[in-house]
């Protein structure tokens, strides 16, 4: 049976994933955390009652019904007139239908439980992570930490990470498939996602909401780190990186991939290809919700650093010129 | 604009730079040449396309023909055959889209030959072209030419407003074609979800092209299903009562219903994202208190409901040939409509399975997941039904039979990946992955085009009069299904490793072997389609061998096999009268099938009208003007069309008439022929000995 078949190749892929890739995870049949875990329990769950109820007696009848009942078959029985059997037509209906029921109620109760805005149970009290999209990178603001990136979403494994996301651009789509659900990023919106990681690794995390030209190099890698790995990588970052000031805003917020972002600001970027920025005002992320839900492209002065000596405060820049004007 | 700006940009915003070779000419690095060559080579087939049937017109004298014979024709049966001409025309392009499109992506690891902005071309137009200029003209052109007849019908309501709808579904088809040769299409998929396509973050001329092409065809649309279902509700013969009609004019009269309700909210859609565009509106911006969520409401409340009214002509097409080709009455008849209904009416309760990850709270997604669950229920009975149908049968495994077992396995698993998306947790993970993209090419290959395609074999006989070649109809089909099967089975495990659509590249090695997969499925069904060619070909050179002029090849069961092969253009001599369901088998099973009447009358049909192409001629001049601005060529076109509305509104001389004695002249004449042909038992049904009368076999008629 094709059913049958393509479950074996899901488990023959799911194990290779993890072994070709280098040790990014892709995907949330290889999850790594609570989430990812619960959605593919819930994918087996469904496509196993379908394979058994659904999918077996069509895949086991047609061929039989074809067959036995061939035109040069004249040993089976015709009976071209009949037309209606109360008693199949009660099952043909209530089939499917108590099929339906029993899958509503593992719908309802799924969709509750992993709701992405609901907060993940924990001792611990979730990290906030503000994410901007833009044209065409994401944006990860830490504003406990004071601290933001681009193309590195870190966060210590076994604690809730509790998402707040905007576009400052067109709509977009915020995914780490090996942690848990996507949700949309959208100008003038804030929406939420809760995710969390197990244990130490590397996930694959993208946007899946076609945006333009360099869609598919909006990609990033979600890290997980033990506890102290993470507190050593946020004194790192707010030791090594660049002051997330006017100017540098107005870069982030072109039209551009990270490559060519990293290209225009020199020097800035590690050497894992990606960009870390401190002295993040807590005000930035509202400020660019309202910025862009108002059609402005300044945003206010106490919503971006000022830590750069080199520069005079009145050096606020247009922060988008082509995303929020209309 | 003021009128000075018109005389100084008489061409609006038409210049060198929207030819396809033009960046290449002016930036000649290797990415624009390839691409340059690409575009320019596709343009040229349309050009050159053009040429030949051009000049194919002239030498043999054509155009008059062309014009008093097809273009201006109101008979149902013609307008119903070029529906389905350009049906195929489309097909063509579209499908050679997609094979671009996976050869691009089988090398996407490092980077492929493509450019994005080619890519996301290719993704917007094969999605536009497939939904509104394949699948929409194909259910329509076969809705045009057979559902009249099933109904015992000498045409449609309103015959000229048939083909005004006609020239508005070309004009769209056109654009888009035209937008090959001259300037880009939107890159905003087949959606459009504003506000990338917004002219602050689009300006040119792409999303234009894609508003104007989609609100004539989708003006066309509306105005077909009117007339559809104005046809069903009054021109039944008589003693054909709703519960007697065939089952595919029951699919029929839902997707007109669905076309009537559904396809107007498109058209608020692009009209609203127009304004936006061209005067600065802010109904889909960021800013200003536009929001683009409004246009994803609106989009996917026309957008879900059209799902099926592709789909319910597709299974009212397997529900006749099943019964067909099982020599058998269909199995729960009522059961059947009431599903049809059914599905109907949910389809408008689902939308917002489209964006179960914009944020909305748990009950919002939980109550319409379940929603999207219960669709289940009906289409399950369907399939029930059709097994049950061929149950105490006699199955023939003709070309239609094949694809319809093909149909009926693979829209099985593709239901089963549609329910797993109706779950949003599981949504969460698999929306906008190429998991989505194999789901809903599951339904819409195998349940659409199938489905178009088994209509096309199972009545081609009916519209010319000979049979389709089998042998190669048999290759196609398999192609059609083992290439369907390889060119999207990887699909839905690329999706679930977080392969997002519409990537033009990606950066996972582990991802190559299954996109080389689906790129060989993909040439798989590009076979399939020439070998689809290849059997018209074969089968008009040899169509004096196949001819079928009594009218009735596969022992057919309803009114539309009463007729001969082709039909007269007023379908029947005398308006039949119904006693039952499947009339046709009933009077070929009480032996009173063929009969001439004492009397004929004189029949009254509509005269030919200009309405439909000149209609379809405005539309487009307004389409192209308004994509490029050419204001002079707006405001023309406009009161062009206004004038021609009035000039029709004079026209009194409508209808002329087929005199009593000439009908009963062809029809007594076919009757003879009939009564010459040797009845052939289903042995022999593809042979050249069926000239399409068949021998009593019991075919069973419900009491």
């Amino acid at each position: 049976m094709i059913s049958a078949g393509r479950w074996l190749v899901l488990s023959a892929v799911v194990p290779m994933l993890a072994a070709c890739t280098g040790n990014l995870h892709l995907s949330f049949l290889d999850p790594q955390g609570p989430v990812a875990a619960a959605q593919r329990w819930h994918f087996f769950e469904v496509l196993g009652i379908m394979a058994v109820l659904v999918a077996g007696p069509i895949f086991l009848l047609l061929p039989f019904f074809a067959w036995r009942y061939r035109y040069g078959n004249k040993a089976s029985r015709y009976a071209p007139r009949w037309e209606f059997s109360r008693l199949l037509e009660i099952m043909a209906w209530s089939g499917p239908i108590v099929i339906v029921v029993v899958l509503s109620f593992i719908l309802w109760r799924d969709t509750h439980r992993l709701d992405p805005y609901k907060p993940l149970a924990s001792d611990q009290t979730p990290l906030r992570v503000q994410v901007i999209g833009y044209d065409w990178k994401w944006l990860f603001i830490y504003p406990d930490q004071g601290i933001a990136s681009i193309g590195m979403l870190a966060m210590p494994a076994g604690r809730p990470v509790s998402m707040q996301i905007t576009s400052a651009t067109v709509m977009q789509s915020l995914f780490i498939p090996a942690l848990g659900s996507q949700i949309y990023a959208m100008g003038g919106m804030v929406t939420r996602l809760n995710l969390e990681a197990d244990r130490p690794g590397r996930f694959l995390g993208e946007n899946t909401m076609y945006n333009g030209n360099g869609f598919h190099q909006q990609h990033f890698t979600a890290a997980g780190m033990t506890p102290d790995d993470f507190s050593a990588w946020v004194q790192n970052v707010r030791a090594h990186g660049t002051p997330l000031d006017a100017r540098t805003l107005q870069l982030v917020a072109g039209r551009s991939t990270r490559a060519a972002l990293i290209d225009a600001l020199p020097g800035k970027a590690t050497h894992d290809g990606n960009l870390y920025f401190t002295h993040v005002s807590e005000a930035l992320f509202p400020a660019v919700v309202q910025a862009t839900l108002d059609g402005r492209a300044q945003l206010p002065r106490s919503a971006l650093a000022h830590a750069d000596p080199d520069r005079p405060r009145s050096a606020d820049a247009p922060h988008s010129a082509s995303a929020s004007t209309p | 604009m003021s009128i000075a700006g018109i005389f100084e940009h008489p061409l609006g915003r038409l210049g060198p730079d929207a030819l396809p070779f033009w960046q290449m000419l002016q930036h000649p690095t290797e990415g624009n040449i390839i691409n340059g060559c690409v575009a320019t080579g596709a343009a040229s087939m349309v050009v050159i396309g053009a040429l030949v049937m051009v000049v194919l017109l002239t030498r043999y004298r054509r155009w008059g023909v062309l014009w008093s014979d097809w273009l201006t024709s109101p008979d149902h049966k013609k307008i119903g055959i070029m529906y389905v001409a350009i049906a195929f025309v489309m097909l063509a392009r579209a499908l050679i889209e997609a094979v671009l499109m996976r050869a691009q992506q089988a090398f996407g690891l490092s980077g492929g030959f493509l450019s994005p902005d080619h890519f996301a071309q290719l993704f917007s137009t094969h999605g536009t072209i497939m939904i509104f200029f394949m699948a929409m003209p194909f259910l329509t052109g076969i809705i045009n030419y057979v559902m009249p007849m099933q109904i015992g019908a000498r045409d449609v309501s309103f015959p000229v407003l048939n083909s005004i709808s006609l020239g508005l579904t070309a004009a769209g088809a056109g654009l888009v074609m035209v937008s090959l040769v001259i300037g880009k299409f939107s890159t905003g998929g087949w959606f459009g979800y504003p506000p990338f396509t917004e002219a602050s973050f689009s300006p040119g001329v792409g999303p234009d092209y894609w508003i104007w092409s989609l609100t004539l065809a989708s003006l066309g649309s509306t105005l077909t299903g009117i007339n559809f279902a104005v046809t069903i509700y009054k021109e039944r013969a008589p003693g054909m009562t709703l519960m007697r009609m065939p089952l595919f004019t029951w699919t029929a009269l839902c997707t007109s219903i669905l076309m009537i309700f559904a396809m107007p909210p498109l058209t608020v859609a692009t009209a609203q994202l127009a304004l936006d565009r061209y005067l600065g509106f802010h109904y889909f911006t960021n800013a200003l208190g536009g929001n683009m969520m409004n246009f994803a409401n609106l989009f996917w409340l026309f957008g879900h409901p059209e799902v099926y009214i592709l789909i319910l002509p597709s299974f009212g097409v397997f529900s006749e040939v099943i019964s067909t080709f099982s020599g058998k009455v269909l199995y729960g008849y009522r059961s059947l409509v009431m599903a049809t209904m059914a599905i109907t009416v949910l389809s408008f309760t689902v939308w917002l399975h489209h964006f179960f990850t914009m944020g909305q709270n748990a009950n919002m997604n939980a109550a319409f997941g379940i929603a999207s669950m219960l669709i289940g229920v009906p289409t399950g009975v369907k399939i029930y039904d059709w097994m049950l149908t061929m149950f105490r049968g006699r199955v023939r495994f003709t070309v239609p039979m094949v694809y319809s077992f093909g149909f009926i396995l693979l829209f099985v698993l593709g239901g089963m990946s549609g329910i797993l998306l109706a779950n949003p947790s599981v949504d969460y993970q698999v929306h906008n992955t190429v998991f989505l993209v194999a789901h809903f090419h599951n339904m819409a290959v195998p349940g659409v085009l199938f489905g178009m395609l088994v209509a096309y074999h199972f009545w081609f006989p009916k519209a010319f009069g000979f049979r389709l070649d089998e042998r190669w109809g048999m290759v196609s089909a398999l192609c059609w299904i083992f290439g369907f099967m390889a060119a999207f089975f990887p699909l839905y495990v690329l999706g679930v490793m977080g392969l997002p659509r519409r990537t033009v590249a990606y950066s996972e090695a582990s991802y190559v072997p299954l996109e080389w997969v689906a790129f060989l499925g993909a040439l798989l069904i590009l076979v399939a389609l020439g070998s689809l060619l290849w059997q018209l070909r074969v089968s008009i050179r040899h169509r004096d061998e196949n001819r079928v002029a009594a009218g009735d090849p596969w022992n057919g069961r309803s009114l539309e096999w009463a007729t001969s092969a082709p039909p007269p253009e007023y379908n029947f001599a005398v308006i039949p009268s119904v006693e039952g369901r499947d009339a046709f088998a009933r009077a070929k099973e009480e032996g009173c099938a063929y009969q001439s009447p004492d009397t004929y009358r004189d029949i009254e049909l509509p005269r030919n009208s200009a309405m439909g192409p000149v209609t379809g001629a405005i539309g487009f001049a307004l389409g192209f003007g308004l994509v490029w601005h050419i204001w002079w060529l707006v405001i023309l076109s406009f009161l062009a069309a206004v004038t021609t509305l009035i000039v029709r509104g004079f026209a009194r001389d409508t209808t002329r008439v087929v005199p009593a004695d000439e009908v009963r002249r062809e029809h007594l004449r076919w009757i003879a022929a009939v009564n010459a042909t040797t009845a052939v038992s289903r042995v022999d049904e593809c042979r050249p000995v069926n000239d399409g009368r068949a021998r009593y076999e019991a075919i069973g008629v419900a009491p």
